[in-house]
């Protein structure tokens, strides 16, 4: 990951430049199975999507989420608070929230509609972030965050094949979630349901 | 950062069993509930923040306040146009239901169908989101 020189001391605001400097998104064949196949998937069962332009809003709300998700790993990784292995965690997790944006960017064009865009800066409490576990902590907050906001989104589609695949992306967000909870010492599956 | 974003962050990121404990006076069913409010509010932490703007506006002094009104945030036309004042009855029933209470709204996400949940969050937004404790006159 590259250096960004803008996270200040009191609030990261991280420029959109250093986040897209951070590289591209490698797709996986089973990511663009699921969604970057979406025009495909569209075509043959759109019939049963009720508002494709409601899917859209749903899908551009999530991809605000993974945007604000990639910059939020952005300030960890570049807070030197993180050892070697918890960095190359943060770096991991942060570019499976950068494959989720560009697949959910994707399908909102193929629904025709304006993907949202990453803001110019985000703020975040850069002022508790003290140590390793604090960055953590925050993480697998906005992870478990992340899991309710999807679980929230998925029986709202009107086309089932774009709810299968916000639910892959919950089982993803799920597991950073699980595994920062190790990381810190908590039990890494606290629930049987997540709500 | 401000210091109220400051105080909504401690608020939502620490371990704040404490702060309810305090805020109850000694009740401990009190205490209860807004503890429990808390862990709903974990639901929200995609999105929103007690103290900052994301990917939906900040909750800090949000009883009393008309929807769509944070300077500044990129509110859906729905929701600028809704009429609402956020309180206990305008809030419960948005929680429930939020597309279907505001449609065309951008949190497109299904809502807490459990009243006890939706009861549960309500007391702890109005206990975290009183200006007092997250706002510019927040004690640091």
């Amino acid at each position: 990951m590259r250096k960004s020189p803008s996270v200040s001391p009191t609030a990261a605001r991280v420029s959109r430049r250093s986040l897209l400097a951070g590289g591209g998104a490698t797709l996986s064949a089973a990511a663009i199975g699921l969604l970057a196949g979406a025009p495909s998937l569209l075509g043959a069962r759109a019939a049963r999507a009720s508002d494709p332009s409601a899917d859209a809003r749903i899908l551009n709300t999530a991809l605000a989420a993974e945007h604000e998700a990639v910059a939020a790993y952005q300030v960890g990784a570049e807070s030197g608070l993180l050892a070697k292995d918890a960095l190359d965690l943060a770096v991991q997790f942060q570019g499976h929230h950068k494959e989720h944006a560009e697949l959910l960017a994707r399908t909102v064009r193929a629904l025709g509609g304006a993907p949202a865009d990453p803001r110019s800066e985000y703020a975040f409490p850069v002022d508790q972030l003290q140590s390793q576990t604090d960055v953590l902590r925050f993480a697998a907050g906005l992870e478990k965050g992340a899991v309710s906001a999807y679980l929230g989104a998925v029986p709202l589609f009107g086309n089932r094949d774009l709810a299968k695949a916000a639910a892959s992306i919950l089982g993803d967000e799920a597991m950073h979630w699980s595994v920062l909870r190790y990381i810190l010492g908590e039990n890494p599956v606290p629930v049987a349901f997540v709500s | 950062m401000r210091r109220g974003a400051v105080c909504g962050a401690v608020l939502a990121l620490a371990g704040v069993a404490f702060v309810a404990a305090l805020a109850a006076g000694g009740d401990p069913t009190r205490a209860a509930e807004l503890d429990a409010g808390r862990e709903v509010y974990d639901r929200c932490l995609a999105c929103h923040a007690i103290g900052y703007d994301r990917v939906g506006p900040r909750h800090c002094g949000l009883f009393g306040r008309r929807a769509g009104s944070v300077p500044g945030f990129p509110y859906s036309d729905a929701m600028r146009r809704s009429g609402i004042v956020w309180g206990p009855e305008s809030l419960d029933a948005f929680l429930r239901d939020p597309p279907g209470f505001v449609p065309g709204t951008h949190m497109t996400w299904a809502g807490i169908p459990e009243p006890d949940a939706r009861s549960q969050l309500i007391a702890w937004l109005a206990f975290a989101t009183a200006p007092s404790r997250c706002g510019p006159a927040a004690a640091p």
